[in-house]
């Protein structure tokens, strides 16, 4: 297949590639990009590892073509943390949220994406806003905890 | 995973170009809209189409407003924007809680109402808040626009009453013309993301008049007309609600697969039923829970 050049800015840096149409943008970020954080777990939209900002709005980058984010603007974890963790990663770390933390770069964007709509969820908006990030280590109290204290401070 | 299969990408910039691509692979190209079902399908190689056309450049579909009496849904709107919306809270609740149940808010940032519908699973949660609304989908072809009733649009699992050189560029649903209430309710197997067991619109209309649709409790979602003749006309009362429940046998035909048996499906149907009326009763009343809030 021919390829295609897109351009997109990626945490702030406008960057070019070459993709082909059946490129998923999760594998060029990783692989093309040199983008780390979004992990691929399920492959197929269930798990939420590979979550990252697309025009403002967090997205399954699993689900994503590559060809479709032409001239769009990704945040990923590496993104939102360039200048030092955030209030919310702080409280992450506070309450030890996470174990293995193969789920932890997907939580905290989809939790920015709540904080950022909704600065004072309840808990029951703080589930509903993490139901698509699957968590096989925790039990997500801790996670859920540390997205209340972030909002109090 | 990489996509085996090879295709061409195309965005049109309008509506006319869409549809004279469409024309063009005469049926061996998909539209490619919030990607949330069809990128699964390259992936998993279900689907091995010649080109994308992706939709989501095309102006014509992006609206979500008011005109003629009806609330016109272009095919590019997204579930979160439906939920982000006042219109359809303030005026299609029904809808509005059937969008909160789709998915996670990640999946529904990109999966639009218009693909939910062309996918057609029989689990699909677009669709019983649009059968009960008596909605219509807007089609676009070489040669004419059609508008197909909700009633008639699904034809099979999987499978639509719209032609391969058509597209649909909206979902309207006529504006209620007296006060409404109802509910949407979703049985999954946890709380958060899950597809339905069950789902069920209920629709109360003042002056005793229903309106049920179903899904995920046979091959396609669609209303249960018999239980809506048995209430129609009569006050709600337990009695009522009991010989409603006795008809949900004959209005449904669910499969036992893996997310439930159909016994589990068939009893809880009826449960879901009683606490749906009487939920959408009390809402009509101006009482009863929010919208949103779970009655399972
Ligand atoms: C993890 C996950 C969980 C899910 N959970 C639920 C759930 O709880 N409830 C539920 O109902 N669904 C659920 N879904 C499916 C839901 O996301 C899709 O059905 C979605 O609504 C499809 O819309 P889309 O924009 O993503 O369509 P796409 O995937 O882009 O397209 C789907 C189909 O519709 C066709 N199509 C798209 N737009 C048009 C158009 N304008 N005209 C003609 N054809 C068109 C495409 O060609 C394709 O065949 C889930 C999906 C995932 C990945
Ligand atoms: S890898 Fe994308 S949702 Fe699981
Ligand atoms: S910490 Fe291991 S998956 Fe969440």
């Amino acid at each position: 297949m021919t390829k295609t050049s897109i351009q997109l800015k990626l945490n702030g840096m406008q960057r070019r590639v070459d993709v082909e149409p059946n490129d998923v943008l999760i594998d060029v970020l990783r692989d093309k990009l040199g983008v780390k954080s979004p992990k691929v777990g399920c492959d197929r939209g269930d798990c939420g590892t590979c979550t990252v900002f697309l025009n403002g709005r967090t997205v399954r980058s699993c689900l994503v073509l590559a060809i479709e984010a032409d001239g769009c603007e990704i945040v990923t974890l590496e993104g939102i943390s360039k200048d030092g963790p955030t209030k919310l990663q702080k409280s992450f770390v506070d309450h030890s949220s996470f174990q293995c933390g193969f789920c932890a770069p997907g939580m905290v964007l989809a939790a920015t994406e709540l904080l950022q709509n909704n600065p004072h969820p309840q808990r029951e908006e703080i589930q509903e806003a993490i139901a698509g990030n699957l968590c096989r280590c925790t039990g997500y109290s801790p996670i859920i905890e540390a997205i209340e204290d972030a909002c109090k401070k | 995973m990489p996509i085996a299969t090879d295709f061409e990408y195309h965005k049109p910039k309008d509506l006319p170009e869409a549809v004279s691509l469409l024309a063009r692979y005469q049926g061996r190209a998909q539209l490619l809209a919030g990607g949330t079902d069809l990128i699964v399908w390259l992936k998993e190689g279900m689907k091995a189409p010649q080109a994308l056309i992706d939709v989501k450049g095309v102006p014509e579909l992006w609206h979500l407003d008011v005109k003629d009496d009806s609330l016109a849904i272009g095919a590019r709107v997204t579930f979160t924007e439906l939920i982000e919306s006042d219109l359809v809270k303030s005026r299609f609740p029904v809808l509005w809680e059937a969008s909160r149940t789709v998915a996670s808010c990640g999946v529904r940032n990109r999966a639009t109402l218009a693909g939910n519908l062309c996918s057609a699973v029989p689990s699909l949660d677009g669709a019983p808040a649009l059968l009960v609304h008596e909605a219509c989908v807007r089609t676009r072809g070489p040669v004419e626009e059609r508008e197909i009733p909700m009633s008639e649009w699904f034809t099979g699992p999987k499978r639509t009453a719209l032609l391969p050189d058509e597209l649909v560029t909206a979902v309207e649903l006529p504006l209620p013309k007296k006060k409404t209430a109802g509910c949407y309710v979703k049985l999954g197997r946890y709380r958060g993301e899950d597809l339905a067991q069950v789902g069920l619109a209920v629709l109360a209309e003042e002056g005793n008049v229903w309106k049920l649709a179903f899904c995920a409790v046979g091959p396609i979602a669609q209303r249960a007309e018999k239980i809506e003749a048995l209430l129609n006309g009569k006050r709600l009362s337990e009695a009522l609600i009991a010989k409603a429940k006795a008809l949900v046998a004959q209005s449904i035909s669910p499969i036992t697969d893996i997310r439930a048996s159909s016994e589990y499906r068939l009893h809880m149907a009826q449960v879901m039923l009683e606490r749906g009326l009487k939920t959408a009763a009390a809402r009509l009343a101006g009482k009863g829970p929010a919208y949103g809030a779970s009655i399972l």
